[in-house]
């Protein structure tokens, strides 16, 4: 049997000072560990609530997102006729044919330029999209200078407001209504009539073609007609697919600069725990003797001090996991590079990264315990007790 | 002539420690048997070797050559891991310093050694309360050392070196850190552990009084023992 538990966790008790100093280093790295995960994941979080899993996205292939997408008038219109897509209440088909150009806006309260997203609608956009809701004014009327905005918009940029009126390709757009579409990315996007957007812009082409499945079994279908009929340059996506591809290279990138920079600060916390772990070890010699000489063997004294060490790294990963589940009420906005538009998110806390976390907690209070461990498993009984 | 057996016997040893490059003798030829139910006082000036002599009979430190029998075992033929176990059935330790677990309770401290033994939960707590019963500590027993006297923690680490109800108990000056009446107390108790439970005690002293309460005392002088000096028994 080993050396109790308790002895280990009652040894950090009674040096508590050293203990919250040491665990206090550790937390403040696991606080950035755990927040760049959530800030990856509240990112990918929001790209793919934005999707729905029976919606197909079409845009030509290779174009990876819809902004740098192009489908002529008569790809889109031989895609329309296909069977696989649902019929709505109305009789009429669940397909929006869409078009997505990027404006400039200036902040409120600021000049500082953005990007956002302006989508051009069909009559099928607003159902096929169940979380966006309209939630003040109407919507736009075809062939007119309306728009609504995202809820995002229209707190946080200049004339984006119910009745405001912003100014792009040349024109004056009114805001007549305001939607919400929670944490996802059409919060942060301008709605119009697709083919008063295009003629406004100048453009032939749509950017995508979404749609809803009859069945959410025929899409494998769709695709390989999509894809492998050469009358087509088009790629078929699951609208959930297609926003998870979206944000994968963000929250890689998010995800490699905060472990790259964590790796770095958790030296100096791994650092302190082994200066910490050496001292304790320096400190009870004599009791290391005392418990040789009782028969515990030198891997109950390894486990005994790995343990402590292991049991002040799970500390500051408590710590640091509590103050960056705070992080959750904050949102977030930034570019989104794929699109190079402007998008909100939160950080999002979930049990895989509660894991992740304290795995890399106790990883550093492993690193950081196991060399003074060893040195107080490999004394000898004599030396130790004479040292005491 | 000698009827009882000999639980301890130690023949030719030799033992030296190297600093740097010097070799110091510090035992040597030590040839020495000790009686079951004995009380065996080992005296002698600084650094004669008398704290080596005991390390070696309780199987904490290795001999150069020579032999160390107890209960009939060579243990200095014994490996690490045996030897680990065989101090923990054979062996209760009295140090000078009482060397309890600081973070551990009286109770914690006398349990301690019974997590390595085979026992249960209830049983080592009952063996426990009676070792503390034993010593006469049984109202002390949910305190920390730092709460205790000396004489207390002496006996707390007394109750501890019997739990295991082992044969021999090597004493390191287990009177040196006390007051007198502490130490007539520590002493007091061992005797009885001799004459009551009938225990093998081997004990390295410089204190007079503690001498007279053993049996027989020998002198270690420069690692070499002197003859035999009958205690007033
Ligand atoms: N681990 C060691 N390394 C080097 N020398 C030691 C060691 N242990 C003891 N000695 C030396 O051996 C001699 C005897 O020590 P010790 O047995 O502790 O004497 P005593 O207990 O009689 O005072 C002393 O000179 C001491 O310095
Ligand atoms: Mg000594």
């Amino acid at each position: 049997m080993n050396i109790p538990f308790s002895y280990s966790l009652r040894n950090l008790w009674t040096r508590r000072l050293t203990t919250v100093l040491t665990a206090s280093g550790m937390a403040l790295v696991v606080f950035v560990f755990a927040s760049v995960l959530m800030l990856a994941e509240g990112l990918r979080k929001t790209l793919v609530e934005t999707g729905a899993y029976d919606n197909v996205v079409v845009i030509r292939k290779g174009s990876h997102s819809e902004v740098m997408s192009g489908i002529d008038r008569l790809q889109a219109s031989i895609v329309e006729t296909q069977p696989e897509i649902s019929i709505g209440e109305n009789g009429k088909r669940l397909l929006a044919k869409e078009i997505v150009v990027l404006v400039n806006l200036s902040r409120r309260g600021s000049d500082k330029p953005a990007m956002i997203q302006v989508r051009g609608i069909g009559e099928a956009s607003l159902p096929l999209r169940p979380q966006v809701q309209l939630t003040a004014g109407r919507l736009p009327r075809p062939a007119s200078f309306e728009i609504i905005a995202g809820a995002n918009i229209a707190k946080r940029y200049k004339g984006g407001g119910l009745g405001e009126t912003l100014r792009f390709a040349l024109s004056d757009w009114t805001v007549v209504g305001i939607f919400d579409a929670g944490n996802t990315g059409y919060s942060s996007e301008i709605w119009g009539d697709a083919d008063q957007l295009m003629r406004a812009f100048r453009r032939p082409v749509y950017s995508s073609v979404l749609f809803k499945l009859r069945s959410s079994s025929d899409f494998q279908g769709f695709k390989e007609l999509v894809e492998s009929n050469p009358r087509f340059t088009l790629e078929a996506k699951r609208e959930t697919q297609y926003y998870a591809d979206q944000s994968e290279m963000m929250s890689n990138f998010l995800s490699l600069l905060g472990l790259s920079l964590t790796t770095i600060f958790s030296l100096g916390a791994v650092v302190g725990a082994m200066i910490t772990m050496y001292a304790a070890v320096a400190n009870r010699t004599g009791e290391i003797g005392t418990l040789r000489a009782l028969g515990f063997r030198r891997r109950n004294i390894l486990m005994a001090f790995l343990i402590e060490s292991l049991l002040l790294g799970l500390t500051g990963g408590l710590v640091g996991l509590f103050f960056a589940s705070f992080m959750q009420l904050l949102t977030i906005s930034t570019m989104n590079w794929q699109t190079f538009s402007e998008l909100a998110f939160s950080f999002s806390l979930t049990p895989e990264i509660v894991g992740q976390t304290l795995f890399f907690s106790l990883a550093m209070g492993f690193i950081g315990g196991v060399l003074p461990a060893f040195r107080a498993a490999r004394m000898n009984i004599v030396d130790a007790l004479r040292a005491a | 002539m000698e009827q009882r057996k000999f639980i301890v016997e130690i023949n030719h040893l030799y033992k030296s420690y190297r600093r740097g490059s010097q070799i110091l003798p510090v035992l040597q030829d030590i040839t020495l048997d000790i009686a079951e139910g004995e009380f065996l006082a080992l005296m002698g000036p600084s650094g004669s070797g008398k704290s080596t002599l005991l390390n070696l009979i309780a199987g904490i430190d290795k001999a150069d050559s020579g032999s160390v029998r107890v209960g009939g075992l060579d243990i200095t033929a014994l490996s690490e891991t045996e030897l680990a176990q065989w101090r923990h059935s054979h062996v209760g330790f009295i140090f000078q310093f009482y060397n309890l677990i600081p973070v551990l309770t009286a109770f914690e401290n006398v349990e301690l050694p019974l997590l390595l033994s085979g026992l249960s939960r209830k049983e080592r707590k009952e063996h426990a309360r009676m070792a503390l019963r034993i010593v006469n500590l049984a109202d002390r027993m949910e305190h920390y050392p730092s709460q205790l006297s000396g004489g207390q923690q002496q006996r707390v680490a007394i109750a501890r070196a019997v739990v295991t109800d082992p044969v021999i108990l090597v004493a390191d000056e287990p009177t040196g850190d006390l007051d007198r009446v502490s130490a007539k107390e520590t002493l007091d108790l061992m005797e009885r552990l001799v004459h009551e439970l009938g225990k093998t005690i081997i004990m390295v002293t410089h204190d007079p009084r503690a001498a007279e309460k053993a049996h027989i005392v020998r002198e270690l002088d420069k690692g070499v023992l002197n003859a035999d000096i009958q205690a007033g028994h």
